[in-house]
């Protein structure tokens, strides 16, 4: 029993990270219905960026909030020079941009910082004086985290202007601009905003599967997994689907199909759900009148 | 003195203009309603305005050119568009489609105005935390018509308000209209296929034909020609 309990909780420490990634990839769909494919990728640069200062002699803290403040900033950046440009673009040309960010990055971190795997360190060490039966302090540091940025998220898109003019602007663009709202700056906001997210969930997981450019690879696809399983218009359903797909993909992957086939419940998820409930479980049925 | 000036406006959605130049003034204070049958332009013209559409020639607001600004620039000078179609914010509740309508603004009035609007549309008020697109649509052209109201704007356009509605719904909406025109003494740019009702609330009419001004003057200038009151105000 404790087995179990020990896989549920490891699988709902993965989900943590599932869930922050998806909330990045609903962010950018919620307000371009776009899917950026250049996610994953953007979260492990972040994550070689903090490294890099941690390797440099920064303090850990002070590297997680400098990359998170970089991050937003390229993130925002790639939303007004490259994307902006797309807006009127065939959906096939902006998929194959998304496609080259997603290369273009990982081969720069390849570039920069060597394909060698580098060890990560995690903030969260496991001591004697707190014993965890269950959890590493690093799992249970992930779903501390992963619920902080859920509920910062939630509060400001909830309780503030600027998180409202956001929703506004994923509602109706055309309205938004008619009461004055910036929609171009609050597009690049969401972006940013989208690319600090995602670099949590990549300083996150590198401790677990350490750093090297493909590391984002499998995290993404359980995150594309997560937003489909709860709607890819949701943010509650992105959180709700990563801790979903964490924890099926940690006790299947236990019990029943062991290690190799781990990867391919992220597919046959992604596939099941887009044939039997593409609105995946929290989203909205989309209907349009013919 | 006019609030809003245009001149020579050319606007279309790419293939060919829909206005083919456009001359009209709105005073301050004043309504002014834009007549004429379905595709005439009516809706290209107010979009045309607010920067909606591409367009050329010459536009002034209060005193500024506002031809080469975009949509959000036009709405920060005061003018509140109500678009066809409502333009709701359908997956918010109607609180945050009123505090929107005041998004630009940083003065501390904001809370006596919503006040203010629930008190013109008492059902709003009833329906304040649902989501706006469970409104039914005589609610929402009213939560549209505050929404562009809580920007406190110099000029109102509205475009047709009555599409849709019953009559008893319409003549409400049309009522405060009214009533805040006269008591703000707030300018309105109307488009409206009920020609009749719209002549009412006017104090000048224009009448677009193919994208061009065929006839303006007072409502009862164009209700006392007999050709144009056939040909375009249909009745």
């Amino acid at each position: 029993m404790d087995g179990f309990l020990n896989q549920v909780l490891a699988g709902l420490a993965s989900g943590g990270i599932y869930a922050s990634l998806a909330l990045a990839l609903v962010m950018i769909y919620q307000a371009t219905h776009l899917v950026n494919f250049a996610q994953g990728e953007l979260a492990m640069f972040s994550t070689y960026l903090a490294w890099a200062m941690v390797r440099a002699g920064f303090p850990y803290l002070l590297a997680f909030v400098a990359t998170l403040a970089v991050s937003f900033v390229a993130g925002a950046a790639i939303e007004r020079i490259v994307i902006r440009r797309l807006a009127h673009a065939p959906v096939l040309s902006i998929v194959i941009t998304f496609i080259a960010l997603m290369l273009i990055f990982n081969s720069l971190a390849g570039f920069l910082f060597g394909t060698d795997i580098q060890t990560f360190p995690s903030p969260f060490v496991d001591s004697d004086a707190f014993p965890r039966p269950y959890m590493s302090a690093h799992e249970l540091g992930i779903l501390v985290v992963t619920l902080l940025v859920v509920l910062l998220l939630y509060a400001f898109f909830r309780f503030t202007s600027l998180g409202l003019a956001l929703r506004a602007v994923a509602d109706n663009p055309s309205s938004s601009r008619l009461v004055g709202i910036r929609v171009g700056w609050m597009l690049a906001l969401g972006w940013g905003l989208s690319a600090a997210v995602g670099a949590i969930a990549g300083m996150l997981v590198a401790p677990i599967v350490f750093l090297e450019p493909n590391m984002m690879a499998g995290v993404q696809l359980y995150a594309f997994a997560a937003a489909l399983v709860g709607g890819i218009d949701n943010p509650a359903g992105a959180v709700l689907g990563g801790f979903i797909v964490g924890v099926l993909e940690n006790l299947l992957g236990a019990y029943w199909i062991g290690t190799e086939l781990k990867l391919t419940v992220a597919l046959v998820l992604i596939v099941l759900v887009l044939i039997v409930k593409p609105s995946g479980l929290l989203g909205r049925t989309a209907v349009s009148r013919v | 003195m006019t609030l809003l000036a245009v001149r020579g406006l050319h606007a279309g959605y790419g293939q060919g203009d829909v206005l083919q130049g456009i001359d009209l003034e709105v005073a301050p204070g004043g309504v002014t309603s834009v007549l004429g049958a379905n595709g005439a332009g009516k809706t290209t013209f107010l979009r045309a305005i607010c920067g909606l559409v591409k367009r050329t020639g010459e536009i002034h607001f209060a005193g500024r050119r506002i031809d080469t600004l975009a949509t959000e620039d036009i709405a920060r000078l005061g003018i509140a568009h109500v678009p066809d179609g409502r333009g709701t914010f359908t997956s918010l509740t109607v609180e945050e489609n009123l505090r929107l309508g005041a998004y630009v603004r940083r003065d501390p009035g904001v809370p006596r105005d919503m006040a203010q609007m629930y008190e013109y549309f008492p059902r709003l008020f009833e329906r304040r935390t649902q989501q706006a697109g469970t409104l039914s649509g005589g609610e929402q052209q009213m939560l549209a018509i505050s929404r562009a109201l809580m920007s406190r704007p110099k000029l109102l356009v509205l475009d047709e308000p009555s599409f849709g509605l019953a009559p008893l719904v319409t003549q409400e909406i049309f009522r405060i209209m009214r009533n805040i025109n006269e008591t703000e003494k707030l300018a309105i740019l109307i488009v409206e296929q009920n020609a009749q009702l719209a002549l009412e609330l006017s104090n000048h009419a224009c009448v677009i034909e193919t994208g061009s001004v065929v006839a303006q003057g007072t409502p009862d200038f164009l209700r006392t020609d007999e050709a144009l009151r056939r040909a375009y105000l249909g009745y």
